[in-house]
């Protein structure tokens, strides 16, 4: 009988044949494949002693960094929070009190900032919308713990140290920033 | 007579202890096997490559909490282990390690005891070997081991009868069961005293010999007694600690065991090609040719694991049927035809 798309196929289980009923070219054909893999380079890299290379954007924990003379560049305006397709931002602003203007760039700042590092997946869209340049994805990795609590990364763990600055060059590139000068994209305006 | 056991009792504990370091070091190589043909680089912490594994592990097996489970018949749960051990080991007596040592004109042979029917002996220490895999199996009152201990048994019977018949043909044309003698039987040379391995005039009974040994040992593709995925742990699912150690560790020696046994009946023993044409002393001789013997035992145990890593299990069903319908005719084959070229070419 004909199928109604034509499409079907009739199985066949074929009868082995003699060679391949008694298993033994098959046996040495397995051996000599993984004879083969015997010498093969070994993919293990040794962990402690061998790191792993990274990709030059490989995007790892967040930064907020400060502006040249140490004053946090972050202004709580938000487009990070919004941004985030895992909502693992969340932040509340404060107002910048006189005598301040060393640890704040503008007159509003962030009083709190937290990342949830489980719901982050690291897409780096945060670090797109960020109109003031404060946040970056580093290679730096995030650290294992016993406790869901250990992963929300507040400002102690984000920001950092004005004596230990935190390289981004790799992810700010020329051509980055020149793409963020483009008046088009909706985040840049 | 005092020198005699002095020398007897040297050669038992270097034998002993010779297996017993061999079976660790199996452990370690099997783990290294595995890694490589699997594109890992295995244990390598304990010490330069990993070395120190096998004491590590050993120490690990000695300090493991000892569990004897309750509904355990406790007499035979602890003689099952002793046993499997114990067979492994007897195994070692009649093998020739190596051929005679002349130490101030007295000579002294490297094998324990050379039986007139040593081949017998060998194999009727390896059969009781199942009765501590039985036991073991049986004792710990859990279904999973009654099941693994069944296989077991069931396996090593179907198989043992093959591997007897693959051997008759040997016997036949070596006119011995002394495993001396078969050695003997292959000396290398050239000219008039060169002999062939017996490889090379019985090559199906070489075959045969072969598989049955895989399911003899329990080793992939014959693992039913222990088949992770089907049967928890197999016959040593209760066990823990070093009863647990000594199971695995007979597992090892039967291991090097029978590729002793494969070298010896089949590729020569302690023999290597032009030995007798190289010009060297016979101790000198004797030396080289114990150590080509572990060289020939240390290419199969790890032919051994290299089949390991490289086929998955069978069936029950297919492995009865490989065991009783293949095998078994092919080795009476296999008399009938060295039998009909023995009589044809007159080495009756």
């Amino acid at each position: 009988m004909k199928s109604l798309t034509g499409r079907s196929k009739v199985m066949e289980n074929p009868k082995m044949t003699f060679l391949e009923r008694i298993y033994l070219p098959a046996i040495v054909g397995g051996i000599t494949i993984t004879l083969r893999h015997l010498f093969r380079r070994k993919a293990t890299i040794r962990y402690p002693e061998q790191k792993r290379t990274f990709s030059p954007v490989y995007r790892g924990m967040h930064v907020l960094k400060r502006d040249d003379n140490g004053a946090e560049r972050c202004t709580a305006c938000g487009l990070c929070a919004v941004a985030c397709p895992a909502e693992a931002i969340t932040m509340t602003a404060a107002e910048r009190n006189p005598g301040e203007e060393k640890l704040y760039r503008e007159e509003k700042y962030a009083a709190t900032y937290e990342i949830n590092m489980l719901r982050c997946i690291f897409c780096g869209l945060c670090e797109e919308a960020c109109p003031k340049e404060a946040i970056f994805l580093t290679d730096r990795l995030v650290s294992t713990d016993y406790a869901r609590d250990g992963f929300i990364y507040g400002k102690d763990k984000l920001v950092e140290p004005v004596d230990q600055r935190v390289d981004v060059s790799k992810r700010q590139t020329p051509d980055v920033l020149e793409f963020k000068k483009v008046r088009h994209y909706r985040h840049n305006r | 007579m005092m020198s005699f056991f002095i020398y007897k009792a040297i050669l038992v504990i270097a034998v002993f202890g010779i297996m017993l370091l061999a079976a660790m070091y199996s452990t370690y190589l099997e783990r290294k096997v595995a890694a490589f043909i699997q594109d890992r680089v295995g244990p390598n912490r304990a010490g330069p490559f990993g070395i120190l594994q096998p004491l590590a592990d050993g120490i690990k097996m000695f300090m493991k909490e000892e569990i004897i489970p309750e509904v355990a018949n406790k007499t035979l749960f602890i003689i099952g282990p002793c046993i499997a051990m114990l067979t492994a080991i007897m195994a070692g007596v009649v093998i020739p390690w190596g051929g005679e040592l002349v130490i101030n004109g007295v000579p002294y042979v490297l094998q324990i005891i050379d039986f007139d029917f040593g081949l017998l002996y060998v194999f009727g220490v390896v059969s009781l070997g199942v009765y501590g895999i039985m036991i073991g199996g049986w004792a710990s009152n859990n279904k999973f081991s009654l099941l693994g201990a069944i296989r077991a048994s069931a396996q090593m019977i179907s198989y043992e009868i093959a591997m007897g018949l693959s051997i008759i043909a040997l016997i036949m044309m070596t006119g011995t069961l002394s495993l001396r003698e078969i050695v003997d039987f292959q000396a290398g040379g050239t000219g008039g005293t060169w002999n062939f391995w017996n490889v090379v005039y019985q090559p199906l009974g070489f075959l045969l010999f072969l598989v049955c040994s895989f399911a003899e040992c329990n080793r992939t593709p014959f693992d039913l007694p222990e088949s992770e995925t089907e049967l928890v742990g197999g016959y040593h699912t209760e066990y823990s600690s070093m009863k647990l150690g000594f199971y695995l560790f007979a597992e090892y020696i039967n291991m090097f065991i029978s590729s002793a046994v494969i070298a010896t009946l089949y590729f020569g023993g302690t023999n290597f090609p032009f030995m007798n044409d190289l010009g060297l002393s016979a101790n000198a001789i004797t030396i080289l040719g114990t150590m080509a013997f572990f060289v020939k035992i240390a290419f199969f145990v790890f032919f051994y694991m290299w089949v390991r890593w490289t086929l998955p299990r069978f069936r029950y069903d297919q492995l009865m049927y490989l065991g009783w319908r293949v095998l078994i005719p092919l080795a009476i084959a296999n008399v009938a035809i060295t039998g009909l070229v023995m009589i044809l070419t007159d080495r009756i």
